[in-house]
């Protein structure tokens, strides 16, 4: 008990006095996690609704594959964004392994599948006589997208929450692809393991604390857009 | 006549090898409440989306206003038209926004807006509940708004689909009522798909009967209800007495038939010995008992039988006759039959006018 007493007063105080390393590492996660993000909706949203709306020949594998990739080890997909960044990979010229931009790449493997499937789940809730009435009154196709992803806000925002949930906590691919680099790709997951690591721990609950928050911030604020229940009008096309 | 609004010009729907609607012209005039009947499964539903440019026909034209319908360029003319559905299908969001979603969804201002919406809700007497959520409404109320936010977009075509067949009886009667002042109101042109034969007599100033995605019969709602074109529309229309007969005598326009159990008097041009199918919808039928003087009327046709069967029939009674070997169906109101003081197996005798027998010729 001492031992996590004593870590966590130097850590709450590494946290007020602002520690510049802490911090950076911080920002770093934010960045590459939330870049990720970002990214994993662009393509995941619309690959989700796709999903959800059409059918065509092989429309179960896919969905089937989206669903696998939900669940992808992130030991196996920093394994395999290593082997195609490596020096003689198949993307070896881009140079990219050990830098931000690699974790980038290796986080959307892990979140795009969890976003493009959490849509597909987030539009299956709807009425699918939903689609009828809405152009039945007018609606062209791009308003009539933009109203069912309103009409499916709730859901798709968890798939936010569990796309950005799934990388900011995720240590295996960064670790591999980023390689822990101080000041160049430590990010919070892979200093908490190095720091407890050595056995320092009033710095890795200081790390892990600040995942905690940001990991509750998010969830927070997107909960409560959640619930704030709004609806704004689409531009007509 | 005026130029059709809408025509379906040898539709065709195929859903891989079943073909759930043939259509081979069908128009929708202007200012006409076009109802569409049919059991369920008949294609009414395929039927006006393809008409509301929902769902593109497998082959065949769509015409509006003459004009054939090119269907990646639909939507201008999609938003001349509203469609209610039977589920309100209302977004997450309070009352008046969904009344005034397709509005908003055509670019109107706020204040334009509201100035259309208001006196439609006022109209569907749902204005007092503007700011509720729409999820918290009732089955009637949500329905209102489903139809507030259609009539708002003041549509050259107005398509329902069943739009009450989902609501308990005193709340889908005040709707109906409603609807039908408003329609006569604004004589708004509109296509009423239902499978309720009372709301196709209601509003329908045409009937359109739709059985197993084939157009049966089109025409004016009172000549579909009393000359069916064969037995599966007569039996959908609420044909329920079907005799099969043979011409005995005919001669100027009146003809003498006989059946199983008798003989009567029909109008029409036919030759003896011709096969016929007497039809007789069951309020057309009067009963009496045998030797009473009430049936001393206009009627022509007499028929002695007996009671087969008595079944409360809403404000009706129901009464099944075996006529000698032929079975008629009559409706009787509550007074006359307490008057009659009607059991099963007893004697009476049916009448009924020449007019009122609808023949149809047999193959």
């Amino acid at each position: 008990m001492e031992l996590i007493w004593e870590g966590t007063k130097q850590a709450l105080w590494l946290l007020f006095t602002a520690d510049p390393e802490i911090w950076a590492i911080t920002w770093l996660s934010l960045q590459v996690s939330g870049t990720a993000t970002a990214v994993s909706l662009l393509f995941g949203i619309p690959l989700g609704i796709l999903l959800a709306m059409t059918r065509f020949p092989g429309w179960s594998l896919s969905v089937a594959l989206v669903n696998t990739g939900m669940g992808l080890p992130p030991v196996v997909v920093g394994l395999f964004v290593s082997i195609f960044l490596w020096r003689n990979g198949p993307l070896g010229f881009l140079e990219l392994l050990y830098s931000p931009t690699a974790m980038v790449m290796a986080q959307v493997i892990i979140a795009f599948p969890i976003v493009a499937g959490l849509t597909v789940a987030a539009f299956q809730t709807l009425n699918p006589n939903l689609r009828l009435q809405l152009l039945g009154i007018g609606a062209s196709r791009p308003q009539l997208l933009w109203l069912l992803c309103k009409e499916a806000r709730l859901p798709l925002l968890a798939a936010v929450m569990a796309g950005f949930g799934g990388v900011i906590s995720e240590v295996g691919a960064s670790m591999m692809v980023g390689g822990n680099i101080r000041g160049q790709t430590r990010v919070l997951t892979t200093a908490t393991v190095l720091e407890t690591g050595k056995g320092n721990f009033e710095i890795a609950i200081a790390l892990g604390l600040i995942l905690l928050l940001i990991t509750f911030a998010v969830n927070y604020l997107l909960t409560h857009i959640q619930q704030r229940e709004q609806l704004r009008w689409p531009k007509p096309s | 006549m005026a130029e059709a609004l809408l025509t379906l010009q040898r539709v065709l729907v195929r859903y891989g090898d079943a073909t759930i609607l043939e259509v081979p012209s069908l128009s929708v005039r202007p200012g006409e409440v076009l109802a569409v009947i049919g059991p369920n499964g008949a294609g009414k539903s395929t039927l006006l989306r393809v008409m509301g440019l929902l769902e593109q026909a497998t082959k065949g034209k769509v015409y509006f206003h003459g004009e054939e319908v090119v269907q990646e360029d639909a939507l201008p003319l999609r938003r001349r038209m509203a469609s209610v559905f039977q589920e309100p299908l209302l977004l997450n969001a309070s009352v008046y926004e969904n009344a005034a979603l397709g509005l908003k969804l055509r670019g109107l201002d706020r204040s334009s807006a509201e100035q259309r919406v208001l006196p439609w809700m006022e109209r569907l007497g749902i204005a007092h509940l503007a700011r509720r959520p729409a999820r918290s409404l009732s089955g009637g109320e949500a329905q209102r708004t489903s139809l507030a936010r259609a009539l708002v977009l003041d549509p050259e075509l107005l398509l329902l689909d069943e739009p009450f067949s989902a609501l308990d009886p005193p709340t889908r009667e005040g709707l109906l009522l409603d609807l039908e002042s408003i329609l006569r109101e604004t004589g708004i042109t509109t296509v009423f798909v239902t499978h309720d034969r009372d709301e196709a007599f209601m509003f329908g100033d045409r009937v359109a009967v739709l059985i197993g995605g084939r157009l049966l019969q089109v025409g004016p709602t009172a000549e579909v209800f009393a000359q069916p074109v064969n037995e599966e529309v007569a039996h959908f229309v609420g044909v329920d007495t079907k005799i099969s007969a043979v011409v005995e005598t005919a001669a100027e326009g009146l003809a003498r038939v006989r059946f199983n159990g008798g003989r009567a008097e029909v109008v029409g041009n036919f030759q003896p010995g011709e096969r016929v199918l007497l039809c007789l919808r069951p309020e057309d039928i009067t009963l009496g008992l045998p030797g009473s003087e009430d049936l001393k009327s206009s009627a022509r046709n007499r028929l002695a039988g007996r009671v087969a069967k008595i079944t409360p029939w809403g404000s009706h009674y129901r009464v099944a006759l075996d006529c000698g070997g032929s079975r008629l169906v009559a409706f009787i109101t509550r007074p006359s039959f307490l008057d009659l003081e009607l059991r099963a197996r007893d004697e009476v005798v049916a009448s009924f006018k020449a007019t009122a027998v609808h023949v149809l010729k047999r193959k």
